[in-house]
């Protein structure tokens, strides 16, 4: 079958229910949209993060996952936006031809104006680890172990370590503890958790769950199931310390080692993916390195709140509702430019004019900073100082330019993100 | 006495330094510092006087589409009382139709707090 | 019932054996004490149909293997299984190593390998760019191929079972006895009675022959460990790697799979009967010895699983193909190492040879089928195949495992057809569904639903693999 759309969104997840609304809100028609979801309904992970915490900035309140999902999931039923679930792109190209697949309409070539990658990101795995040992049942991707216990209703271990402090490993650490299993221990091979400082309070704390900074699992034990664990202390080159070797007995290894964005698809139309962040290489309107094609979301960077995943998104719907309407004007691109404890910034890029009043770049930390300041250079020159109580690998970071600032930082050539620490802060 | 905890308000993740007299924990006498919003403050005092958690949960569901359903608790509960409520949700049976915001329990836990659907299921 | 002959192992000896003999009037039924076929050393190898030129001059080894490899293109394509000829390049690193790189060439050409020859170093870069800066000749041979080990081992049994043979799974022989000429295998619950018996159980062969009182060999488990790689490194070498063998094997290979993934290993280590953990300093021995073939090896963080496997050394050298001494009708198949996957269906076919040699009766079945029932694998298809196989049935349109793009409708299938998957590694292993970088992450629930509706049994019922392999405990509602 072929079809045409002016705006193709691949993934119906928080990031693309997002866009599509951006999209639509900028005056493209509902009937010109297309979300392609590959679950068998919209809302993405949200689905099965039941725990609060979501919509703090976007709503000024604290919601569920579901209840965030829905919200979105409402407007887009009520502008009639176009969605298809149960259907998995399976290719796309630089030209913005999309080849999916779906047991309703078979295989679909579907030729787009504008395409947004919204698909978000996937768990790393233990392959990735390389944790020698047996290869039994028992070991879960925190996200599995998720869906098992709050969409299937199933209980996938009782008595659990989890390797990784990442959210989604300190979230089920509660949600397994809640449920009846007895949660050991979490180890974190880094001296610092991943995760959000309120979740380990609430998550693990209020449990009475050890969090193991500098540890990680050396062995896998059982030949069926898991039976157990070793564990060890690291050095600081992250190497186990044979005489820190313990043995842990326990049914499940949860994995909460990392996100990673999932752009296969991205690679078929051949986008630049910056090395850091795992994602595409975006401007300010999130487009990525082939014109009318935007990525927002996980799949470009992996995010801490699902609110900014929202704003960026709409962003990227707006900024996709320009492309097809209007165009985009030829103006050059300047770098943005991490350095000295920023790990990453997006955009990679940026236009020197922007749709909105202001521009926002979010970032991440190398380490953990206290009493610092993230420092905007343009073309060498100071132009903005946000001062940072704190700052972890774990928590991105955003600032906005505006008024001046963005004025001096559209005829820079480059703007370099920095962390300054000491007095002068 | 002093103590310091992270606030789990929002996810900045305050760090509250909270000083107080043991004998006396009216919220007036607790010192609260390094919140950054009145929401920490209050946050703190309460982990003082009365340590309270929202719950969020599942409840089985008598559906085609579900087999559980996300619940939350629309205000939060006495934290030592979380185990308590585990045990009367684990109890409760839902029957599909039922709306986000539905109340699934009444004066759930604590007086006054409702324990609430938190997705919309059609069937 | 009393079955002409059982055969105890369901390894890709023990399928291919019972395949071969579907095609004669007989009564056959293989049996093993997993939940499926491909349990142990057929599930873990390198993959590789080697040409044959390892093996002694003179022995079993060489001739069946020069044989197998042989025949390998043609059952692979008989049972739809994937099988590519990829050359082997044995490469040498000094002058010093020319002595043994001749002296394998030579043995090549006495065993009969078709086209061996060596390659110098010119030439070698043209067939393999990556190859390693200190390589300077090779030993070349074009007949050799690769195939997916496990993948043939499970088909060859369903073509057995489409033939009519039967299987029993999960069924660990503890005794064999004989009466009247009638051999009665025990597994402690209930007997299987035979005419004939062949013990085709790779590392418990001799557990097996202790039974029938043979206690003239031994079998040696072996561990070797690999490592798989993503599929975006399979460009990483055109041929199958490996260094010049020592006593203790053929060494680390690189090579890529039938499946299109990377794998380096094994390690060789004597371990315990059914140890398969695999260790810190064993992955990192095969990685290190793997480094030394090519210019550039992917980095560890590309590999998506790994793993280790036994391989069944015979206390004698050679592959041990005999008659018990006291169970005359008793055939052991033992110490199939490697390259025992590559002389699978010429030992088959030997087999079959003693079997009749020793009075089985070979009266042939005209309604064999040498072609397993047809596979469907969606994502190799053409778009207007693919609508016509959605058109009829949707689940063939609903993607379940993303990685590797398999739908519904192929998931399904595996657990319908003959011999169908019981389990989640079944699945995986006929439909490749949990093979791809997420390892399953997110299609593990799916399959588990899937499996739970097809065998109409409750989620926390599906297993892993093994009885004992438990997912689920029960619901938390």
């Amino acid at each position: 079958m072929e079809q045409r759309i002016k705006i193709a969104i691949i993934g119906g997840g928080p990031a693309g229910l997002a866009a599509a609304l951006g999209a639509y809100e900028s005056g493209i028609k509902a009937e010109d949209i297309l979300i392609i979801e590959r679950d068998s309904c919209l809302g993405g992970i949200l689905n099965q993060c039941i725990h609060a915490g979501f919509g703090l900035h976007r709503f000024g309140e604290e919601l569920t996952g579901p209840e965030y999902a829905e919200r979105y999931i409402k407007k887009v039923r009520e502008a009639d936006i176009g969605f298809i679930t149960d259907a998995m792109v399976l290719a796309l190209n630089d030209n913005k031809d999309i080849t999916y697949i779906s047991p309703t309409t078979g295989i679909v070539h579907l030729k787009a104006e504008a395409v947004i990658l919204a698909m978000g990101c996937r768990e790393r795995t233990r392959g990735a680890l390389n944790i020698p040992g047996t290869r039994p049942a028992g070991i879960y991707t925190a996200g599995t172990a998720q869906r098992f216990v709050n969409i299937e209703g199933y209980m996938p271990g009782k008595e659990v370590v989890i390797l990784g402090s990442g959210d989604i490993g300190l979230i089920m650490a509660r949600r397994m503890t809640l449920e009846g299993a007895k949660v050991k221990a979490v180890c974190e091979l880094m001296p610092y958790s991943s995760g959000l400082a309120r979740n380990i309070a609430q998550c693990l704390d209020d449990f009475q769950i050890p969090l193991m900074l500098s540890h990680t699992v050396v062995k896998i034990h059982g030949k069926e199931r898991v039976t157990g664990v070793t564990i060890a202390e690291v050095d600081s080159s992250l190497k186990p310390i044979p005489d820190t070797y313990k043995y842990i007995s326990c049914d499940t290894l949860m994995l909460s080692v990392g996100l990673i964005p999932e752009n296969e698809v991205s690679k078929g139309a051949d986008i630049e993916i910056d090395r850091v962040t795992n994602g595409a290489v975006v401007d300010n309107f999130r487009q990525t390195s082939k014109s009318g094609i935007f990525a927002c979301g996980n799949v470009l960077h992996v995010h801490d709140l699902v609110d900014f995943v929202s704003m960026e998104s709409e962003l990227a719907g707006r900024s996709a509702a320009k492309y097809v309407t209007e165009g985009f004007s030829g103006e050059n691109k300047s770098d943005t430019v991490p350095k000295g404890g920023v790990r990453y910034v997006v955009p990679q890029k940026y236009y020197g004019s922007s749709i909105d009043e202001k521009t926002e770049f979010f970032y991440r930390v190398g380490k953990n900073y206290r009493n610092v300041s993230l420092n905007v250079l343009a073309d060498g020159t100071l132009i903005l100082k946000k001062k940072l109580v704190r700052a972890a690998p774990g928590e991105m970071g955003n600032i906005s330019l505006k008024g001046e600032a963005l004025d001096k930082a559209r005829k820079a050539s480059n703007l370099v993100f920095t962390i300054e620490e000491g007095e002068n802060v | 006495m002093k103590k310091t905890f992270t606030c789990v308000v929002c996810p900045i993740g305050c760090e509250l330094h909270i000083e107080f007299d043991p004998e006396d924990i009216s919220p007036e006498q607790i010192k609260v510092s390094g919140n950054s919003c009145p929401r920490g403050e209050k946050y703190a005092k309460s982990e003082i006087v009365n340590p309270e958690r929202t719950l969020t949960s599942t409840v089985k569901l008598n559906s085609k589409i579900l087999p559980v359903l996300p619940v939350k608790t629309d205000k939060p509960i006495s934290k030592d009382k979380i185990f308590d409520a585990m045990h009367i949700i684990n109890g409760l049976i839902v029957s599909a139709p039922v709306n986000a915001g539905n109340v699934i329990c009444k004066d759930f836990i604590n007086k006054g707090v409702n324990l609430v659907a938190c997705r919309t299921v059609s069937e | 019932m009393i079955y002409d002959v059982v055969i105890i192992g369901a390894g890709v000896t023990g399928t291919l054996l019972a395949r071969e003999l579907t095609k004669y009037k007989l009564n056959i039924c293989f049996i093993d004490k997993g939940p499926d076929a491909a349990n142990a050393a057929s599930r873990a190898n390198s993959g590789i149909v080697h040409a044959g030129f390892d093996a002694k001059s003179g022995s079993l080894k060489a001739k069946l293997n020069v044989r197998g490899c042989k025949m390998m293109k043609r059952i692979t394509e008989e049972l739809c299984v994937g099988y590519r000829n990829i050359p082997s390049l044995v490469l040498c690193f000094s002058e010093s190593d020319r002595a043994a790189l001749n002296e394998l060439y030579e043995r090549g050409i006495k065993n009969g390998v078709p086209d061996l020859r060596i390659v110098e170093r010119d030439e070698l870069v043209k067939l393999e760019p990556n190859i390693s800066d200190k390589a300077i000749a090779a030993l070349y041979a074009p007949s050799a191929g690769i195939v997916s080990p496990y993948e043939l081992c499970i088909a060859a049994g369903e073509n057995a079972v489409q033939n009519g043979a039967s299987y029993i799974f999960n069924y660990e022989v503890k005794s064999i006895t004989e009466n009247d000429g009638i051999y009665i295998v025990s597994d402690g619950n209930s007997n299987v009675s035979a005419r004939y018996i062949v013990a085709a159980c790779g590392i418990h062969c001799d557990d097996i022959a202790a039974m029938s009182g043979d206690l003239d060999f031994e079998i040696i488990p072996r561990k070797g460990e690999y490592m798989l790689f993503d599929k975006s490194c399979a460009g990483c070498v055109r041929n199958v790697l490996f260094p010049l063998p020592t006593k203790n094997g053929k060494g680390v290979l690189v090579a890529p799979t039938a499946d299109g993934n990377l794998i380096i290993g094994p390690n060789a280590n004597v371990s315990e009967k059914d140890d398969t953990e695999t260790t810190a300093c064993g992955l990192n021995e095969i990685y290190e010895n793997a480094v030394k073939l090519v210019k550039t090896l992917p980095s560890l963080k590309n590999v998506i699983t790994s793993f280790a496997g036994q391989r069944p050394t015979p206390s004698t050298g050679d592959f041990i193909i005999k008659f018990s001494a006291k169970y005359k009708k008793m055939l052991h198949i033992a110490g199939i190492e490697s390259p025992g996957l590559a002389s699978s269906p010429a030992v088959a076919e030997y087999a079959v040879q003693l079997l009749s040699q020793a009075g089985l009766i070979l009266e042939p079945n005209i309604k064999f089928n040498p072609y397993r029932k047809k596979l469907i694998k969606i994502r190799e298809l053409s778009d207007d195949e693919k609508q016509k196989y959605i058109s009829k049935n949707p689940a063939y349109g609903k993607i379940i495992c993303r990685c590797e793009s398999i739908t519904e409708g192929e998931i399904v299938d595996a657990i319908q057809r003959p011999m169908g998957a019981t389990t989640i590694d079944g699945v995986k292993r006929r439909t490749r569904a949990g093979m791809g970088r997420c390892q399953g992450g997110f299609c593990m629930p799916r399959v588990t639903e899937i499996l739970s509706r097809e065998l109409k049994k409750d989620m926390s019922d599906i297993r892993k693999y093994g009885q004992d392999s438990i997912l689920l405990y029960g619901k938390t509602k």
